[in-house]
């Protein structure tokens, strides 16, 4: 069974990491949905966010196989625990003055940004997880969509949820 | 002080004990040359060959049979194109070679410069890794991390592609003894449970079979192989990459299995209830459909590479590790256990069977034409070499044969392209073996098709007097695809006439080399014995049967059991 992963991979922030990941995936025919890709808090580092779909086999091989690129650092199946994961979407929406309120309102409900306005457009900015940005492009879609920039999924993995210690958590 | 890039890099290179370079110049890596010329005479054994191509190849051959890495240095651009076949190679049977391309200046990078090629680029999917030294002062640490990358691990080649200008600005000479790469650690040492649930299940198994592959040779396992097999009584045949790492001729030995494998070692792993895989990883040709492969068999599978692992096949328990390291210790925990070979009384009926197996459907051909059988050949040579001589092949039938009719004891004794199968591998890989054995009987058994595809080399073995032996089985055809076409496409043989040929004898004479023909069974011998008492290169164009097939044949995508017999 196909089944998407979320796979977090941390790899050295040097050229042409990407073509040798972005290159194993495609000679290899396993697919990517989406990867975003940013140095980590030591640059020396970035930090990859794949998103792919595949059997159980597959992945195994995927994981393995990007551990095997003497570049890359960690591998990790989010998929696996607890993780959260975000997109951030661009969405330029056809709205003459008459529209606008009905485009604020959905933007408002999702926690959306206006983050520029012209005579008869309206962009708006929306993160979150890949339903919220499915839900909410299906209400503006009717409305009219002139552009949409979508990004890679980016995910980390949730803290331990280990009860604190009294005197610690004050 | 400060030295030439140049020349910091022919220092390293003889830190690292590199005796021997195959390679051709170009004006990117001139330099380079010059500086080889003129302050490290006498240091390096250079082979100029007469294409990169064969340089890989050679340099292929020179790891295979030695252990340590081959080394090249050619031009950019097409010097460095001409590599990629030799790298694929390489890569996919694990070969440990360090291959140096001249690039153009860092400053013409990208701008389309006269012989610039995006070499990093175009030989990533086939190197274990490459680097582009941007500046001299990486140099040092680059040529550590590539020899260090190359050969440890599932040894690979990597390239190395050096900008003319960081070979003429200066640095400082500072060799690493070792590097650190956090993000490079092979597994090496095997996860003791593992090995102990595989002793059992061996202690267990009635019908098992060890299944080795081109590992046991990379990692040196041979004698604890040996050890292992004999101490417990299990059968092992051995992958085309594996020839040798048990001896061929050991009443233990199955012989090679898988599409052109012996009757009884596929009918061994098909019936077995344990297969013991040590460095092999499943091939294709070596499965037949996968679904039914040694379907019955609980597998053990030791292998450094974990993307190895699971890959082709499901594995009940799975080891990675370095072969000799899990085999020591595997031996060590059977050893414990007490067990003798006496105590393996059980195995005597798979014994027997495979015995049966062995003598319903040997290997053979008809012994009485006139027209000379390939297989009579590659038998001859066995016999009158004693099975001492390294054995290189092309591919094809002429592979197939090699590897079915001599038999090898010694491992890094049968140097062939297994994963890649490149046609003009085996020559330029037999001048590699036999500069590192100036000594040795060294011999390319070739097709007159492969043997083509780099015959511009009778050059280099003429330079340096290199003593190497070429066997053609000349049958005018692309024997192997002509056998495909003839069981599988209607006889219709499609573009696989290549009647249209050089005399042989007179291209070896054309070159300074001996040329000698066999065109009848009898001629065979002399023919031969007179080849292996030449000093020099010698070509032996054998003309034989033009339609022989090699069988034992599996059909691909079949399973291993259903074999076309002669």
């Amino acid at each position: 069974m196909e089944t998407r992963h979320v796979i977090s991979v941390l790899v050295e922030n040097k050229p042409g990491v990407l073509a040798r990941v972005a290159g194993m995936f495609s000679g290899r025919s396993f697919n990517i949905h989406s990867l975003a890709v940013a140095p980590t808090l030591d640059t020396t580092y970035s930090r990859m966010t794949i998103v792919t779909h595949g059997s159980e086999q597959i992945i195994e091989q995927i994981i393995k196989q990007l551990r095997k690129l003497i570049n890359v650092l960690k591998v990790q199946d989010l998929t696996s625990g607890d993780y959260v994961d975000r997109e951030l979407v661009l969405i330029r929406m056809k709205a003459t003055a008459g529209k606008r309120a009905e485009v604020l309102r959905i933007t408002d409900i999702f926690r959306a940004k206006v983050v520029d306005v012209s005579h008869d457009t309206i962009t708006v900015e929306v993160s979150g997880t890949q339903s919220k940005i499915e839900a909410i492009l299906e209400l503006l879609a009717p409305m009219g969509i002139l552009e949409l920039i979508r990004t890679g999924t980016i995910a980390i993995p949730r803290g331990k949820k280990k009860p604190i210690p009294a005197e610690e958590a004050e | 002080m400060k030295i030439k890039g140049a020349e910091i890099l022919l220092r390293a290179l003889k830190e690292e004990g590199v005796d021997t370079i195959f390679g051709y110049p170009g004006g990117a890596v001139i330099d380079i040359f010059d500086t080889l010329e003129r302050r490290f005479p006498g240091d390096f054994r250079f082979i100029l060959v007469r294409h990169e191509q064969a340089a890989v190849h050679a340099a292929d051959g020179y790891a295979r049979a030695t252990g340590r890495p081959g080394v090249c240095l050619v031009t950019s651009g097409p010097g460095g194109t001409n590599t990629v076949t030799g790298l694929a190679t390489a890569w996919m049977d694990s070969i440990p070679v360090v291959v140096f391309t001249g690039q153009v200046p860092t400053a013409l990078i990208g701008n389309d410069a006269f012989q610039e090629a995006d070499i990093v680029g175009i030989t990533r999917p086939c190197t274990k890794h490459n680097y582009l030294v941007s500046r001299t002062e990486d140099l040092c640490r680059t040529v550590k991390e590539a020899f260090t990358i190359a050969s440890t691990g599932r040894p690979g080649p990597v390239l190395v592609d050096l900008p003319k200008d960081v070979m003429q600005s200066k640095a400082v000479y500072e060799y690493p003894k070792t590097v650190d790469l956090p993000t490079y650690r092979p597994t090496v040492k095997p996860h003791v449970p593992s090995l102990r649930r595989a002793a059992e299940l061996m202690l267990k198994a009635e019908r098992p079979v060890i299944y080795a592959g081109g590992g046991v040779i990379s990692s040196g396992a041979h004698q604890e192989l040996k050890t292992l097999a004999e101490m417990m009584g299990f059968p092992v045949t051995m992958t085309l990459m594996g020839l040798g790492c048990f001896p061929g001729t050991h009443p233990l030995s199955l012989g090679m299995l898988g599409m052109h494998g012996t009757y009884r070692a596929n009918m061994a792993v098909n019936n077995s209830d344990l297969l013991v895989a040590i460095g092999a990883r499943f091939d294709d040709r070596v499965t037949g459909r996968v679904e039914e492969f040694a379907a019955r068999a609980s597998i053990i599978h030791v292998d450094v590479d974990p993307t190895s692992i699971q890959k082709n096949i499901h594995v009940d328990v799975p080891i990675v590790a370095d072969a000799r390291q899990a085999l020591v210790k595997l031996i060590e925990i059977l050893k414990k256990k007490g067990e003798t070979p006496g105590d393996r009384d059980k195995l005597k009926d798979w014994h027997s069977q495979t015995t049966a197996w062995r003598s319903e459907q040997r290997l053979r051909f008809d012994r009485t034409t006139e027209t000379i059988k390939p297989q009579f050949v590659v038998e001859k040579l066995y016999e009158l070499t004693r099975g001492e001589a390294i054995i290189s092949t092309e591919v094809g039938q002429n592979q197939m044969w090699a590897a079915q009719y001599y038999l090898f004891d010694r491992p890094r004794t049968f140097l062939s392209s297994g994963g890649l199968g490149t046609m003009g591998y085996g020559f330029p890989a037999a001048i590699g073996a036999q500069v590192a054995f100036p000594d040795k009987t060294v011999i390319d058994i070739a097709g007159d098709g492969s043997i083509q595809m780099n015959i511009q080399e009778l050059a280099t073995v003429g330079q340096y007097k290199l003593p190497v032996k070429i066997a053609i089985l000349n049958n005018g055809y692309l024997g192997m695809v002509r056998q495909w076409q003839g069981l599988f496409y209607d006889r219709i043989y499609s573009q696989t006439d290549i009647t249209h040929a050089p005399d042989f004898v007179k291209l070896a004479e054309a070159y300074g080399a001996v040329g000698l023909r066999a065109r009848t069974t009898p001629e065979v011998e002399p023919v031969i014995r007179q080849a292996l008492e030449t000093p020099g290169p010698v070509i032996m164009d054998f003309v034989v049967e033009r339609e022989e097939d090699v069988y034992p044949m599996v059909p691909a995508g079949e399973p291993i059991k259903n074999m076309i017999l002669v």
